[in-house]
């Protein structure tokens, strides 16, 4: 189980490298964090001061800004799991392993603010804070699987032979993932239908589309610098780990 | 063909000789299924309308019971080793199991279930239908199993996790099970129920061999 740590020239193999990784990523992580603290400032003004109420809903309409990019995390983190999990299995990239197992803490995270989000803004709204519709049963379901995912990173002593493990399992529960995108024109329940990416367009005027998609874009940006430095913290981690054992077997010597 | 059958055969003889498996399962089915009338009240309306649901949860909670003994006897003595390196392959190795499986962990349970027809109050109706939706869908929860089994066959302690994992991607199997019993359009849900069984015994076979091959080298 040795990793060929010798650098390649290729931009492939030297972002395979964890430590040239690590090297390579991180004059990005303060550019980035600026970016979303920016992100932030100017979509929270605009989602709290500057965008109209809603005729029906009044002021609750604002939670949006915060519930709707966190759903949309919710699936997008997966789909970065299953992609890295593609890589694991296909190419056996090291940091695709990393990068798998980075995300699905995050993952869970920004499901289980839109879930906690979305009851907030449930209960003024439909008076209920929890109803077992299509959309909010399979977002439940997609919380479930991040917390198995995590459970068995966390079973596992060993990690290389973890991730081909869980990268199997993660493109298993990605079928979950259509069914939560369609369950809103499946099953016409209480959640309403989309209307944001729609093939006639969004169906929101403009005063209410910008803030929410600077909150968009503020949120991925989050996620985005939250991965990177949770994919260092991985790297240095595993580093650590493979000192400690040397260390281990030098005293032993 | 034949090694496959022989595969069959060496899983049927291993589960019932080992014991009264078969039997603590038939138990813990019934047991589960019984226990609910005391948890709401005995009474007959109620218990007959949510029958169905209980007969699948306590199935459900049943086959998770037997998944343990899926893989994980054969990874402690090393014939999941032997078995890697067969002429069948492991795809078809877990077909078998799967097929087995299926033989003595899902029939017994729904040849036991007339039992909780009647301790539950059901229509004769809806009691056939429970019993031909257990039919179709019980293949895609040990289709489900098979996958959980093998993804924590290399973990000491699995057996915790694999209900977990199994969890969530059973829940349509329910859904469209009991609603095929209790919904108005029961043709489109046991449908829906008979296409998830072929697709998850078809592919599941798949999964826990690159799972099992992942975990092992």
């Amino acid at each position: 189980m040795s990793i060929d740590t010798t650098p390649k020239q290729s931009w492939w193999n030297r972002i395979a490298h964890p430590g040239q990784f690590v090297a390579w990523t991180t004059p990005l992580l303060w550019p980035l964090t600026i970016v979303t603290a920016l992100l932030f400032v100017v979509g929270l003004y605009f989602a709290f001061f500057n965008s109209p109420e809603d005729y029906q809903m009044g002021d609750t309409v604002r939670i949006m800004y915060v519930h709707v990019p966190n759903a949309w995390l919710s699936q997008f983190v997966y789909g970065v799991m299953a992609v890295s999990a593609l890589g694991t299995l296909v190419w056996r990239h090291p940091m695709a392993d990393v990068s798998m197992k980075a995300a699905a803490p995050l993952g869970a995270l920004f499901t289980t603010l839109a879930l906690f989000t979305g009851s907030l803004w449930g209960r003024p709204t439909w008076g209920t804070f929890w109803e077992w519709d299509g959309r909010m049963t399979s977002t439940l379901v997609l919380l479930f699987i991040y917390l198995g995912i995590i459970a068995l990173w966390r079973a596992f002593d060993d990690q290389l032979r973890a991730a081909r493990v869980i990268a199997v399992f993660t493109l298993v529960g990605a079928v979950n993932i259509p069914i939560i995108k369609f369950s809103v024109d499946w099953w016409s329940t209480l959640h309403q239908p989309a209307s944001v990416f729609r093939a006639d367009g969004p169906r929101m005027p403009g005063s209410i589309l910008t803030p929410l998609f600077v909150m968009f874009f503020a949120f991925t940006f989050l996620f985005l610098v939250l991965h990177l430095k949770a994919m260092h913290t991985e790297v240095k981690r595993r580093r650590v780990a493979t000192l400690q054992r040397k260390a281990a077997q030098g005293a032993g010597a | 063909m034949t090694s496959f059958r022989a595969m069959i055969q060496r899983e049927l003889r291993l589960s019932l000789r080992g014991g009264g498996d078969v039997l603590t399962l038939v138990l813990f089915f019934v047991i589960t299924g019984a226990i609910v009338p005391f948890a709401v009240g005995p009474d007959r309306v109620l218990l007959a309308r949510i029958a169905p649901g209980i007969v699948w949860v306590a199935a459900f909670l049943a086959m998770l019971l037997g998944i343990e003994r899926l893989f994980r006897a054969d990874h402690e003595d090393g014939s999941l080793v032997l078995l890697r390196q067969a002429e069948l392959p492991l795809s078809a190795v877990i077909a078998a199991k799967l097929i087995a499986h299926w033989l003595v962990s899902a029939l017994p349970l729904i040849v036991a279930s007339p039992l909780l027809a009647v301790l539950l109050a059901m229509e004769p109706d809806a009691f056939w239908r429970t019993l031909i939706s257990l039919l179709v869908g019980t293949p895609a929860l040990a289709a489900f199993a098979a996958i959980g089994a093998a993804v924590t066959v290399a973990i000491r302690r699995g057996g915790l996790i694999a209900p977990i994992l199994i969890a969530p991607l059973s829940i349509p199997v329910l859904i469209f099970g009991v609603g095929s019993i209790t919904n108005t359009q029961s043709g489109a849900a046991m449908l829906f129920l008979a296409a998830l069984s072929l697709m998850a015994v078809a592919l599941a076979p798949f999964a826990a061999a690159l799972a099992i091959s992942s975990a092992e080298d």
